[in-house]
């Protein structure tokens, strides 16, 4: 089990390194970052003074040792728009990605499990058929036009909620919905499945000849085995919600890691970049490792290698 | 029910985007200050006008042929390499194939839509740059599944017998392994195809894709979210029209795989 966490944790770094690689190569094959971020009309002599102080005069595989000895401890460089620290940057705009996205998982979780559960239990009930047009629906509407209609809707018509920002629990409301339906509906579809095939196995119905309460039925010996799927796929989309929170967060004017991105994209901040890639990519596989963990747990019939 | 629904709506978005020019009574480009922010149901004007004065529905109509011309490029361009890399890494299992499949798992280690947006970000924007991101972040999910696929394949009896009576490689993977896992590729394939259509719109949204003044629905309610106090229909249209495409090709994806390949999981 020890040697399992450590080398799934050595492939972590190997992850985020190649990543990191990745882009940090992308970036200098696409032309001169500092010409890219500088304005138009500055001269020459003020664009070689910037690059020469952010040493990017050096030989490509000079900058990158020092990219990597600089990655490895912690320092991704200074943000060329802010003038600051972009490690620094990042990690002040984690706390608020953490809320909205934990936020919007604890939301999945509450809704979609319960709807899931109750269609597969309640076949072809109303209830069933509302959920599964609800889930299709769902997966269908793009989070950023939920987000506008809600806006249009809460904000600019009833006037009840802010339409972006950080601040109390009102300005957490449409965030973490819009960025719970998606996922939502996606997981809501897989437990109905999920639970419809663990209720066909011959020991579900050996649980109801015995004359065992439909209660316990379904809340001992269903739930536990339907669990794998389902975590699997909560797990891998907890990873996704770090993508969706980059939209979720620009609509929202959410002060999260997503909304960063996307100015550091937009700016060419390249060092603010690499620092959010390494962090981004460090959660997702993360999150990943605490799934297989899972499953060991829900399932000892799966051995981890 | 879901099946015609599937169709009804996928026949819908390909009509729209085929006959646009004579659907469309005005250039989507045409701009007319004169008649800006008409709301829907203006004379000429059914779904109203943008802030330039520029007709709405035509500017839908043909965003319907920006947004279903990326989707087909990007499913083709990842179908076909992806593809082809999964069927060589399951067919050929040495160093090559484990270096392509850990090339896989760094990538699926990303937000799709990130990559994408990063990609664009450093090659450009524009109409092929987003066909080209989106393909080159979207590949992997074909390169897994296929790869999965013709390992179970090849160790079937009629592939083995085809090996044994002498079949080069080659010609056993044309011939015998494709044909077999070509059910998961089309199914993949539409399921991926609104989720293509989707990261357009969404990477167009933040102002990394097509840039306005291309009529396209992403970069539309980008632009809607400034009249969003005067003009609800600038908002509420592009996203109806692209939710709508999103759930006819998800249903019709629904039911290719019920139909061809119950099991597959993507």
């Amino acid at each position: 089990m020890r040697a399992y966490v450590v080398s799934r944790l050595a492939q972590t770094a190997l992850v985020v390194f190649l990543s990191l690689s990745a882009v940090f190569f992308l970036v200098r094959l696409s032309g001169d970052p500092v010409l890219l971020f500088m304005p138009m009309d500055i001269q020459t002599k003020d664009v070689n003074e910037f690059r020469q102080r952010l040493g990017f005069n050096d030989p490509l595989p000079v900058q990158y040792a020092r990219f990597v000895g600089g990655a490895l401890r912690g320092d991704f460089g200074e943000s060329l728009r802010y003038r600051r620290d972009a490690l620094g940057l990042v990690l002040e705009r984690l706390p608020a990605t953490l809320l909205l996205a934990g936020t919007s998982l604890l939301l999945t979780v509450l809704v979609a499990i319960p709807l899931g559960v109750v269609s597969a239990v309640r076949r072809d009930s109303v209830l069933d058929h509302l959920g599964t047009i609800s889930t299709v629906l769902g997966q269908a509407t793009p989070g950023f036009w939920l987000g506008l209609l809600l806006i249009y809707l809460f904000s600019v018509q009833l006037r009840w909620l802010p339409t972006g920002g950080m601040g109390g629990l009102a300005h957490l409301v449409m965030p973490s919905v819009v960025l719970a339906a998606f996922y939502s509906a996606r997981i809501a579809r897989l437990t109905r499945s999920a639970v419809l095939e663990v209720l066909g196995e011959d020991y579900i119905l050996t649980a109801r000849a015995k004359g065992l309460a439909e209660g316990r039925v379904i809340g001992k010996h269903t739930l536990r085995n339907s669990a794998i799927p389902i975590v699997t796929l909560a797990g891998l989309e907890a990873g996704q919600i770090l993508g969706g929170a980059v939209i979720t967060e620009t609509i929202f004017a959410w002060p999260g890691l997503g909304r960063l991105t996307v100015q550091a994209l937009l700016n060419r901040d390249f060092p603010v970049v690499l620092a959010a890639v390494f962090f981004i990519s460090l959660m997702y596989t993360l999150i990943n490792l605490a799934v297989d963990l899972l499953y060991g747990w829900l399932d000892p019939r799966v051995r981890l290698r | 029910m879901k099946k015609w629904l599937g169709i009804a709506l996928t026949l819908g978005a390909i009509l729209a985007a085929i006959a646009a020019p004579w659907l469309a009574a005005h250039d989507p480009l045409r701009t007319d200050f004169a008649q800006s922010l008409k709301p829907p149901g203006a004379p000429g004007h059914p779904l109203g006008t943008d802030q330039l004065g520029r007709d709405l529905l035509a500017r839908l109509l043909y965003g319907a042929r920006l947004a279903l011309f990326i989707g087909v490029c990007t499913v083709v361009a990842t179908a076909v390499v992806g593809g082809l890399l999964g069927l060589v890494a399951g067919f050929v299992e040495r160093w090559p194939s484990t270096v392509l499949m850990r090339i896989v798992d760094v990538q699926l280690s990303f937000p799709f839509i990130l990559l994408a947006m990063t990609i664009n970000a450093i090659v450009g924007l524009g109409l092929r740059n987003i066909i080209l991101s989106l393909s080159a972040a979207g590949w992997v999910v074909y390169a897994r599944v296929v790869r999965g696929e013709v390992l179970s394949v090849k160790q079937r009896d009629y592939v083995q017998a085809a090996s044994a009576l002498g079949m080069g490689r080659t010609r056993l993977m044309f011939r015998h392994v494709l044909p077999n896992v070509a059910p998961s590729i089309i199914v993949v394939a539409s399921l991926q195809f609104s989720s293509f259509i989707v990261a357009e719109a969404a990477i167009s949204f933040l102002g990394f894709g097509v840039q306005p003044p291309t009529p396209a629905w992403g970069s539309m309610l980008s632009e809607s979210r400034d009249f969003l106090y005067v003009a609800w229909w600038l908002a509420a249209f592009p996203g109806a029209a692209l939710a709508l495409t999103a759930l006819g090709v998800n249903l019709l994806g629904d039911w290719l795989r019920d139909t061809l390949d119950p099991k597959l999981r993507v």
